[in-house]
């Protein structure tokens, strides 16, 4: 393998990494901070119960993700600093952005939350996790105006003195549509990965307590299991509906990811939705495939009838622009990772209506294979997560910004005219060196979370805040 | 005033905001090992648990400075940003590693009450700390120094360039200055015999920052100054001076505050010798990055100025307000029993 092949698969090993802690920190905090809110309100104590128990899972979980996401900024400078030069102008915005606007309220209210618990006033408390999960949302939309500018580069131009992009209008980059289509599909997915977390461990708590015939521990548990639940259906419900939009910006942005995506080969008047494929995707259109018909045509344009471009097709246009040249994406990971992505995102969402199901009108279920289910359902909207990402970095392929079909002109970017002229061997050391830091890292995280989600809930009472002047000693999280 | 400039001031700024705060929890860090000892010089674990509270509720606002000192510079000037993030690549390397571990042990330490898992959180905290306040000296009397850079912007060097005799220098003072400015901040933050102890030690590591931090000084104005930038060697000197005298007779909130001045006079220095220059080239003066030939457009350039200028004033706001939240001074005796969980017992 060269730098580029490795400096990739850094990019990906560190981004997909990276992205299994945030999702979870941007759909936890707000279920965090709506447990947290009850309890202010109503003055219930399971409620302040709940708020501690998954608050120190959500701490756990929010410190590998703040780490991890200073090697996401390092990289761009040390592995793809060609790429660096060409988008510096415009990339670096939102990037800088992102910090000042909302890292710094993330970070610095965390710590006010953590250790404010006994000296802050309530309301005031209760403010800083919302102030918390408000600024992972706002970081989220400047990391996606970034990543948005490499699918669809808008309010730019390209300089061709300076040989660079530069941009033009920052209201057109963070306003651009693909960013705000990514956007709310991000954070419901986050929310998928959020609800199911709460709903997945909290009926497990619920079964197990109902076993035992603790009907108001198990009761307890059932309304976190309903919070839970409820998260997922709404953002299951947003996904769709988001993706479902971005699917039709992506036909007019990026033909050749969604073509990629369907293994449309041919262009083809009212393609079908391929829901399985065998065969040689790699070979392209060598395959035995099952399709719903039109139906990709409609989820382009909103008519089942359309004529779509193929890959072939496309290439030959690419190749005519661009110069000779390989413009596909690997077939059998972008139409593998799509349907992943539908498939693990529409479990989630199935399973949380079954739970509603199994405890509709004030039901404890007893069952165990529930409880382990109720468990196993937790990785799924990770996986969906996952394999978003995956689609949407490998489908845009060979590109590291992507010519805009319909609007600026002239400003793309090659992934291998993008990577720093490091030698392979360097590059090769960061990526081991992350690979087994993290690897450790994971098991940690996760033997972590599994042992403090098999405490239960603690069985703490909510201290009255000590106030500002007291002579009190303050708490010590650490 | 032209925009490079202004973004040349801001990103010193940015600069010396995070080493003046991640400075003293890098100190603290580093001073672990030998703070934690009670009077019968045994190691301490609810000493060390206080060291660690005393940053708990602030190192990691301290820490989104770096990132947002990082984003800035890939903003205004990319191809300094591109330059030295993939010239100084293994150093960077480094940094990451020793950040990433420090940053999840301060979070993780807590949450298993055995002593093996805290003996590597804190091997992790130690190590963690030590890394990044060395190089961060060493990669900065690099830029100073200037480097090998061709024609095409690009680092030409190797690592071994990089570990010069000025640049050593330079990571020895950094790891002497935040020492001290940990000792200090400690001092002001704690009572009991753990205060005591740290004024002590503040005492003792005053006069050697001061000869390794003034030699430092002195090489950097006489290799690379300019006649202005003898003022900040004098700021810089007088105060460690002022420092040597405030850690005797135990001014706790003037040592912080002349520590804090010396580190601020350092960066004024390290940017002011490097002035207009980003980057100078060792190859060739003419392949120098300078504020102009790195710099962003003039529209993104202001577009990030009405940015910063609009944010930066809330962010200094709410990080103060912690700081005054957390003001207290902590003591060992408040300090309560392990909340971590009980280690697993194998079974056999």
């Amino acid at each position: 393998m060269d730098a580029l092949d490795l400096a990739r698969l850094q990019f990906g090993v560190t981004t997909v990494y990276h992205f299994l802690f945030v999702p979870l920190t941007i759909g936890l905090a707000p279920l965090v901070a709506i447990m947290q809110t009850i309890w202010h309100r109503t003055g219930d104590e399971r409620w302040f119960r709940m708020t501690k128990f998954f608050g120190k899972l959500l701490l756990i979980n929010f410190a590998i993700g703040v780490v991890t996401g200073l090697v996401q900024e390092f990289q761009f400078g040390m592995n793809w600093s060609e790429y660096s030069r060409f988008v510096g102008d415009v990339f670096g915005a939102p990037l800088a952005i992102e910090g000042l606007a909302a890292f710094f309220v993330e970070s610095t209210f965390l710590g006010l939350w953590i250790f404010g618990w006994d000296r802050l006033p309530r309301v005031i408390h209760l403010a800083c996790i919302w102030a918390v999960a408000a600024a992972t949302w706002a970081s989220a939309y400047f990391i996606l105006a970034a990543n948005s500018f490499m699918q669809h580069p808008v309010g730019v131009r390209f300089n061709p003195e300076t040989g660079r992009a530069e941009l033009e209008s920052i209201w057109a980059l963070l306003t651009n549509n693909t960013t705000l289509a990514a956007f709310p599909h991000t954070v419901f997915g986050s929310l998928l990965v959020g609800g199911t977390f709460v709903a997945g461990i909290a009926t497990w708590w619920m079964v197990r307590k109902a076993q035992k015939g603790d009907e108001t521990e198990a009761r307890t548990w059932r309304t976190a299991v309903h919070l839970g639940l409820a998260a997922v259906l709404i953002a299951g419900v947003g996904v769709a509906v988001s993706g479902d939009w971005q699917a039709r910006l992506m036909f007019q942005q990026q033909p050749m990811k969604m073509a990629a995506a369907e293994a449309l080969c041919e262009t083809e008047a009212g393609p079908g939705f391929s829901v399985f494929a065998i065969g040689d995707l790699e070979n392209r259109c060598d395959v035995k495939q099952i399709t719903i018909p039109g139906v990709t045509a409609w989820m382009a344009t909103g008519d089942p009838g359309a004529t779509l471009e193929g890959v072939r097709e496309l290439q030959d246009q690419y190749t005519a622009k661009y110069g000779p040249g390989d413009y596909v994406p690997i077939l059998p990971i972008t139409y593998w990772s799509f349907r992943l992505m539908i498939g693990f995102g529409a479990l989630s969402a199935a399973l949380a209506v079954a739970g509603l199901w199994l405890t509709r009108k004030g039901r404890l279920p007893k069952q165990e294979w529930l409880a382990k289910l109720a468990l196993l359902a937790i990785p799924a909207p990770f996986l969906a997560n996952t394999f978003g990402w995956i689609f949407t970095e490998m489908g845009r392929q060979p590109w590291v910004v992507v010519p805009n079909p319909t609007g600026v002109d002239g400003v793309w970017l090659l992934t291998a005219d993008g990577v720093s002229g490091n030698p392979a061997w360097m590059v090769a050391l960061s990526l081991v060196t992350f690979t087994v830091v993290y690897g450790a890292l994971a098991v940690v995280w996760f033997k972590l979370m599994r042992r403090y989600a098999a405490q239960g809930l603690p069985d703490e009472k909510p201290a009255d805040p000590l106030g500002d002047d007291e002579d009190a000693p303050l708490a010590f999280a650490y | 005033m032209d925009l490079p400039v202004v973004w040349f001031l801001l990103i010193a700024l940015l600069w010396t905001g995070y080493l003046v705060l991640e400075g003293f929890d890098f100190g603290v860090g580093m001073l672990l090992p030998v703070l934690d000892r009670d009077r019968d010089g045994r190691h301490d674990d609810r000493r060390r648990r206080l060291l660690i509270n005393s940053i708990g509720p602030v190192w990691d606002g301290n820490e989104v400075w770096l990132i947002v000192a990082g984003g800035a510079t890939f903003a205004a000037f990319p191809e300094w940003y591109a330059t030295l993030f993939s010239g100084f690549y293994l150093p960077l390397l480094l940094i990451l590693v020793a950040l990433i571990l420090r940053g999840v042990a301060f979070e993780w330490r807590g949450k298993v009450d055995d002593p093996r898992w805290r003996a590597r959180a804190d091997a992790a905290i130690i190590i963690g700390s030590y890394v990044p306040a060395l190089l961060w000296g060493v990669a900065f009397a690099n830029i100073v120094r200037g480097v090998a850079i061709d024609e095409n912007k690009q680092f030409t060097g190797t690592l071994f360039d990089l570990l010069n005799p000025y640049a050593l220098l330079g990571g020895l003072t950094t790891v002497t200055l935040f020492a001290l400015h940990g000792a200090v901040f400690l001092a002001l933050k704690t009572a009991g015999e753990v205060r005591e102890d740290a004024g002590r030690l503040a005492e003792r590591l005053a006069v050697p920052t001061l000869v390794v931090a003034g030699a430092f000084a002195v090489w950097t104005q006489l290799a690379h100054g300019k006649a202005w930038t003898w003022i900040p060697v004098a700021v810089a000197a007088l105060s460690l001076v002022a420092v040597v005298g405030a850690t005797r007779r135990r001014f706790e909130g003037r040592a912080f505050a002349l520590t804090t001045v010396t580190i601020v006079a350092a960066v004024v220095l390290i940017f002011g010798a490097l002035f207009p220059n980003v980057m100078p080239s060792t190859t060739d003066p003419a392949f120098s990055l300078t504020i102009d030939n790195a710099s962003s457009t003039p529209y993104t350039l202001k577009v990030m100025t009405w940015v910063a200028v609009g944010l930066t004033p809330f962010v200094l706001l709410y990080q103060g307000w912690t700081y005054w939240v957390f003001r207290k001074r902590l003591t060992v005796e408040a300090i309560g029993p392990n909340a971590g969980l009980k280690p697993v017992v194998r079974q056999r």
